[in-house]
């Protein structure tokens, strides 16, 4: 174990962050908070302390929300989580996106000392897994979760959740294609090398044995490597389009034929290097497109936002973990505090506080009364209530807006370069083909007018695109990534350098959830501050410790009879006075001011002193941004708050940019209908549920997101909030992508042109194609990569 | 000049062997994770347990 260095300065032993007070303080060593300390607690007792010798402040900040994992022990949950289960050991496969650095891997991979019955743990650190094999019997699936979230890796339970989805995240089946091909091209290039030098007459018994060898491999290459090629071919002609796959699939069954076809009749080598080559490349382009996200998901949906169980009321109160599926109309259930109603239910019993900013985009949460409906969706703030589900978690008004027809949108709508210019590729070579075929078969000479037929095939190949459009958008991909801008996938850069209008949402989007600014209302005394900051130092709330923040660094007082009550406040008496912040009901039910959630009153012995506010804040940059794109894009403004911001934000968007306030989820769908058709091609940046109707309308939906491990609905990109100021770069970048994709397509029609020269004459020897090809494609790659690297650092991404 | 006949018999066969082992290592799933376990190999063994 190493001693602690950084105890000298003020930054957590545990998190890296500052460090406002000096009460969290174990064997010399500082802590920001009682979850940092607590988590050092369990690590030390357990002889973990390697964690924080790998990385220097390797834990995050925890949020104390207190949890209820009883639904764990159900078994109808419990099996539907575990990956496998007998009368001895379970495996299961947990989400965590705490894992970060390989403090946590090491941490995570000696689970079993913390507690024997934990058999083994292996991390899989891009995405974010652990693979975790336990002994039922000794520790229950509950406690297991209970210990990782003991030392702040608490896992992402769902029942619909990117464990699962990305399971098969390897394609297996294209590495094997991409082996074989490579394996056939190694021996086919070495059987074809004596014919490029010429054979001798002592060699020439050898031509026989490697025209079958090669025409054995091209045999392979064609009917097990090629066979998606054929497929998708085919699946296209039937919908009576071509797409890029079609020229391909026919130049791969030209290749073949004609090498079977000299090498079974005795009159020349085949083409099968060029084949295999070939199809190598191409798989190899494949394999670069299917590039993916390990930890994101883009398809969540509201199933991935509800909790996997709501805790049940029956006849006698007795408290019962179910599924969501089985709630039914009737049921009784107990929300608690920070809990997420599952169903459009009544409520019973309780005080009901919702915090329904994620659904409807409204600020500030809304206070319910008693026998009031209350959608799914919203968050308790405050204790516990008891709701009466009104319609089942399949009918409610959100899931049933998630469900409606208009959000399924047909992706394959979505025409990119590569097909679009596959058809009037293949109809120009196709025409030169049959032109040389005839001209040929004209001058009567029927062997040569089908080797120029063929020949012109082989040579007029799009490989190029098929190679450099995933290669130049993959690389763009991977550079956004670095970025913290996340695409689903490649169509999608092509998309979001089409795009001419701009949509924002306001709650989340161009404000900024996590950074607030804090002001107060009222006068303080340097005394009364310290008082203050000596109380809220005692709360995890995350309000709490805003206003320490606030405060700074103030003389602390002793703190007795300190009491906590959720979603209400906290109250002590500090150096003598009592005294309580929190909301008004609790601190000064009879004084009359403002009463929104973000507001922290603050009451010393029976005077009432003021109160802390939270104001949004937009988003850094944000003024620049909107300075840099209204030269270039229109924008709107939707919203579903109410329009208390205007002012606020007519100083940073321009004046006809149109501001829409109060909008319903449907609403801003039909809203981005309209601008679709009216020619516009719409990108939409939203953030919650009320946006996702929105973003799957738009061309391009991007959510936006302060934390990727966070819930986003469905949409084709995911941004973190901290880049938005970048967005000028990605679309500038994306716009170049495509620029030299056409770019490469200019340079490789040269090449192709000159192979076509050879080949109408019906003189292109296997030589040639064999070095036009892999000469074009080396050019090809240089050139896009060259390129894509210089715009890059010229937008300031890499 | 007919050894070759062997040799390049040779050369496929053992070319083909290598390709199955490719095919028995990701049939093993070696490829499914390939970053983990160079982090993994730097940790160092666990210290014995210190008797008192």
């Amino acid at each position: 174990m190493k001693t602690s260095e950084i105890s000298t300065n003020t930054l957590c032993y545990h998190c890296g962050d500052d460090i406002a007070t000096e009460l969290f303080t174990v064997e010399d060593k500082q802590f920001c908070c009682a979850g940092c300390k607590g988590v050092y607690q369990v690590l030390s007792q357990n002889n973990l302390c390697n964690y924080y010798a790998y990385n220097k402040a390797p834990g995050q900040t925890k949020q104390y929300v207190e949890q209820h994992f009883d639904f764990l022990n159900e078994p109808s949950i419990f099996s539907k989580l575990v990956d496998y289960t007998d009368e001895k050991i379970t495996l299961i496969t947990f989400f965590i996106p705490a894992i970060h650095c390989s403090s946590c891997l090491w941490l995570l991979e000696h689970l079993h000392k913390i507690n024997p019955g934990i058999v083994q743990s292996r991390v899989d650190f891009l995405k974010k897994q652990a693979e975790i094999t336990f002994d039922h019997n000794r520790v229950p699936l509950k406690e297991l979760v209970e210990i990782l979230v003991s030392i702040g890796y608490e896992p992402l339970i769902s029942l619909q959740d990117i464990v699962k989805e990305k399971k098969n995240s390897v394609n297996r089946d294209l590495i094997r294609k991409i082996a074989v091909s490579g394996f056939c091209l190694g021996n086919v290039m070495l059987f074809s090398f004596p014919e490029y030098l010429g054979i001798s007459s002592l060699e020439a018994q050898f031509q026989f044995l490697f025209g079958w060898l090669n025409l054995a491999m091209g045999a392979v290459v064609t009917f097990y490597c090629s066979q998606d090629f054929f497929t998708s071919a085919w699946g296209s002609l039937k919908n009576k389009v071509i797409n890029l796959d079609t020229p391909l699939a026919l130049i791969v069954a030209v290749l073949f034929v004609r090498s079977a076809f000299e090498i079974i009749s005795g009159t020349g080598p085949g083409f099968s290097d060029t084949l295999t080559g070939l199809v190598f490349l191409l798989l190899m382009g494949r394999w670069v497109k299917q590039r993916t996200y390990n930890h994101i998901s883009f398809n969540r949906d509201y199933r991935s936002y509800f909790p996997v169980a709501v805790t049940l009321l029956d006849e006698n109160g007795q408290e019962k973990p179910v599924p969501i599926d089985d709630l039914e109309v009737g049921s009784r259930i107990l929300v608690r505090n920070n809990e997420i109603v599952p169903a459009d239910a009544i409520l019973m019993k309780g005080d009901g506080c919702f915090d329904f900013s994620f659904v409807t985009g409204e600020s500030d949460p809304k206070t319910k009364v008693l026998g009031e409906v209350i959608y799914a969706g919203g968050r308790q703030i405050g204790k516990a209530v008891e709701l009466e589900v009104v319609k089942p978690v399949s009918q409610s008004y959100l899931t049933r807006l998630w469900n409606n027809e208009a959000f399924k949108r047909d992706d394959s709508k979505i025409k990119n370069f590569n097909d679009t210019i596959a058809q009037y590729f293949s109809a120009v070579v196709i025409v030169i083909a049959i032109g040389s075929l005839s001209y040929w078969y004209y001058h009567g000479e029927t062997n040569r007018a089908w080797d120029a037929f063929s020949a012109v095939l082989i040579v007029a190949c799009p490989c190029v695109l098929a190679l450099s459009t995933p290669l130049t958008l993959s690389t763009v991909l991977g550079m956004f990534d670095k970025n913290g801008f996340y695409l689903k996938n490649t169509d999608v850069v092509e998309q979001l350098a089409r795009v001419d209008s701009l949509v924002f949402d306001k709650t989340g989007t161009i404000s900024c959830p996590e950074a607030v600014d804090l002001s107060f209302s009222g006068t303080l005394s340097m005394y009364e501050e310290s008082l203050i900051g000596s109380l809220a130092r005692n709360s995890s709330h995350p309000l709490s410790r805003e206003i320490v923040k606030w405060l700074g660094k103030s003389a602390e007082f002793k703190v007795e009879g300190y009491s906590e009550v959720a979603g209400k406040g906290v109250s002590a008496f500090v150096d003598g006075h009592e005294i309580i912040m929190g909301s008004r009901a609790f601190v000064a039910p009879d004084v009359d001011v403002v009463s929104a959630s973000s507001v922290v009153h603050v009451r010393i012995g029976e005077e009432y002193k003021g109160f802390f506010k939270i104001n949004q804040r937009w988003r850094d940059n944000l003024k620049q941004l909107i300075t840099v794109l209204k030269t270039r894009y229109r924008m709107h403004l939707i919203s579903g708050d109410h329009a208390a911001e205007r002012k606020s934000l007519s100083s940073i968007f321009p004046e006809y940019v149109p501001m829409l306030f109060k909008q319903s989820p449907h609403d801003k769908l039909l809203y981005i209908k309209k601008l679709q058709e009216d020619q516009n091609i719409v990108m939409m940046l939203g953030d919650g549920l009320n946006d996702a109707g929105a973003l799957r309308q738009s061309d391009l939906g991007v959510a936006v997101t302060d934390n990727i491990n966070n819930f986003t609905p469905g949409s084709d990109a995911i941004l973190k909030g901290s880049v938005m100021g970048k967005m000028p770069q990605f679309i500038h970048q994306a716009k170049m992508a495509i620029k030299i994709i056409k770019f490469s397509f200019v340079i490789a029609s040269i090449y192709n042109l000159i192979g076509v020269y050879f080949a109408v004459q019906g003189s292109l020897s296997p030589l040639t194609a064999a070095i036009l090809m892999p000469m074009s494609t080396i050019t090809i790659i240089t050139t896009t990569n060259l390129a894509n690297r210089y715009f890059a650092g010229k937008n300031k991404l890499r | 000049m007919n050894i070759l006949y062997f040799l390049i018999g040779c050369s496929v066969v053992m070319a083909l062997f290598f390709l199955g082992a490719f095919f028995w290592a990701l049939k093993d799933g070696q490829h499914d994770d390939v970053h983990t376990p160079a982090v993994r190999i730097l940790f160092d063994d666990d210290k014995p347990e210190e008797t008192e």
